[in-house]
């Protein structure tokens, strides 16, 4: 916006290119415009696409419903959704809150011991390497149809990222700083609280958004293996029914699911981390 | 009373200081080979010489950073050993914590001592005030120019009312503009402050400008090659004093040692 009361102190100034100027202001405010919503525009006009294209094209709800009749099926059928949703959710949230709870330790000490990140790390790159999604039998195998594999499968997925993540972000921060605070007398508990972490935010936050969504590929591809109920369940039953509408709709609160997550996360870390850049 | 009172300024002794840096792979460094140096209270010592000289490995030592390897060194009796409040480090970046504000930067060494920090916050605002920033206290540091940053960085080291003030090339990474204005500013501050300064630098021209003594050192292994005392009146002019005879013969002796040396080549 600073720019564009920049244009137009230059009007006052200029006045025989009056004319000119407040063309040039316009285009650049519909620049501004399109700039901001280019993706959403896009988006609409896919949507639009699909919509006109389906019935011009012959095929029948029945192969590929369009965006208006997904939308109407998902208001219908919002109760079932929830009540699918919310064990998947549970799924998600478990695996993920696991991954947490042992990648953010297990990152701490592959920081500080060296003896534990030579014995640790090439472990953990190396397990990175398993498709975790080919598990999924395995763990059906082991944990039975309940949420246990699902919860694992997320759990495995998101701990790679958490881990990667917070490692780099505590070894990537200047030594002068940690110099500067022993040199106020701070020990190592200080160091951590006052320096450390506040510096890894960022980065630990980048892990955590990465590792959510994945946790949501995690339980679904749990649930698609053997599962009683959850949005990945309602998914295949819908298969089997043909009813590719439905389908369509868990899609949607499936993906609605990944980015409420994320985007709380979002929130989370723009009210606990400071970034270097968003100051302005 | 919240303005900043005048600080008595610490002696510092350092006798036969010596640092070995022991490598891995290649020979141990012989980084400071038995320095003696006497600092008197409130002086205002300018260490010069380059780049792998000592004078960084000196200030790490003093401020209890580093071990010592050989020798001691005493702050107003008291042995060094570990990093103590009697000291405050300023050093060539700012290294502010971009993730609090200008105040909560300044208050760091009163949050980590465990001190009350209401009871310094009056003092934090005074400081800012002296160095020209009085309202910014709620800024982030990246509003801040560097300059403006390195202020901010010397607040946070007298927060405290340090007895010795140890600025480690505090000016090297400012434009030139910038700079002459820091070096100004410095000197008004500490002739109202009184603490002790041991100021490194690679500016020959600031050292003697600033100091009242300027040590210059030669490196492998860091030794004092010169202690030379700077006979002129305060407050100095950074303008006039580039037409000074005076302030060229104490800057020719300096290059001289280092002409000598082959640290500077003259062509």
């Amino acid at each position: 916006m600073a720019r564009v009361s920049g244009f137009s102190g230059s009007v006052a100034v200029q006045t025989e290119r009056g004319k000119n100027t407040i063309k040039a202001k316009r285009k650049f405010r519909l620049q501004q415009l399109t700039e901001r919503f280019s993706a959403l525009f896009l988006a609409v006009a896919l949507l639009a696409v699909w919509q006109i294209a389906v019935p011009l094209s012959g095929l029948s709800e029945f192969i590929l419903p369009t965006p208006l009749a997904i939308a109407t099926r998902i208001a219908n059928e919002l109760p079932l959704l929830a009540s699918h949703g919310y064990i998947t959710l549970f799924e998600v949230l478990a695996g993920f809150g696991m991954g947490v709870a042992i990648g953010i330790p297990l990152s701490l000490l592959i920081f500080y011991s060296r003896a534990f990140e030579k014995a640790v790390y090439p472990l953990l790159v190396a397990l990175q390497t398993i498709p975790k999604v080919a598990l999924a039998p395995i763990l059906v195998l082991y944990l039975g149809y309940g949420w246990a594999p699902k919860i694992t499968l997320a759990f495995l997925i998101a701990l790679f990222p958490i881990v990667i993540s917070t490692v780099v972000g505590l070894q990537s921060l200047d030594k002068n700083l940690v110099n500067l605070v022993r040199s106020m007398g701070a020990n190592e508990m200080q160091t951590f609280f006052k320096v450390r972490l506040p510096a890894a935010l960022p980065n630990i936050f980048g892990g955590f958004k990465v590792a959510i969504s994945l946790s949501v590929i995690g339980a679904v591809i749990g649930e698609y293996v053997a599962a009683e109920r959850g949005l990945g369940y309602l998914q295949l039953q819908a298969n089997s029914l043909f009813d590719t509408t439905l389908n369509f709709a868990s899609v949607v609160a499936i993906s609605a699911l990944g980015v409420s997550l994320y985007f709380i996360l979002d929130f989370i870390e723009s009210k606990v981390a400071y970034k270097r850049d968003s100051a302005k | 009373m919240s303005a900043v009172s005048p600080t008595i300024g610490a002696e510092v002794d350092i006798a036969q200081l010596t640092k070995i840096y022991h490598t891995r792979e290649s020979e141990d460094v012989l980084a400071l080979d038995a320095i003696d140096l006497k600092i008197e209270r409130g002086s205002f010592v300018a260490v010069v010489g380059p780049s792998g000289c000592g004078k960084s490995t000196l200030l790490s030592l003093l401020a209890g950073l580093t071990p010592i390897s050989d020798g001691q060194i005493t702050i107003d009796s008291e042995r060094v050993a570990k990093p103590h409040s009697k000291i405050g480090v300023v050093f060539q970046s700012d290294l502010l914590l971009y993730w609090r504000t200008v105040i909560e930067n300044i208050l760091l060494p009163i949050e980590i001592k465990g001190l009350d920090v209401k009871k310094y916050a009056a003092k934090a605002e005074e400081l800012l005030k002296q160095v020209g920033l009085a309202g910014f206290g709620k800024k982030y540091p990246s509003e801040l120019s560097g300059g403006m940053r390195q202020r901010v960085a010397i607040c946070r080291a007298l927060i405290q009312e340090p007895g010795l003030l140890l600025m480690d090339e505090p000016f090297g990474a400012l434009d030139a503009l910038t700079r002459e204005q820091m070096i100004m500013d410095l000197q008004t501050m500490w002739v109202r402050l009184g603490n002790t300064v041991l100021f490194i630098t690679h500016g020959i021209d600031e050292a003697v400008f600033l100091a009242d003594r300027v040590i210059v050192m030669s490196p492998r292994p860091g030794r004092i090659d010169l202690d030379l005392k700077v006979d002129m009146p305060r407050p100095r002019q950074w303008s006039r004093v580039h037409e000074d005879p005076i302030f060229h013969g104490y800057v020719r002796q300096i290059r001289e040692i280092f002409e000598a040396k082959g640290i500077l080549v003259a062509h």
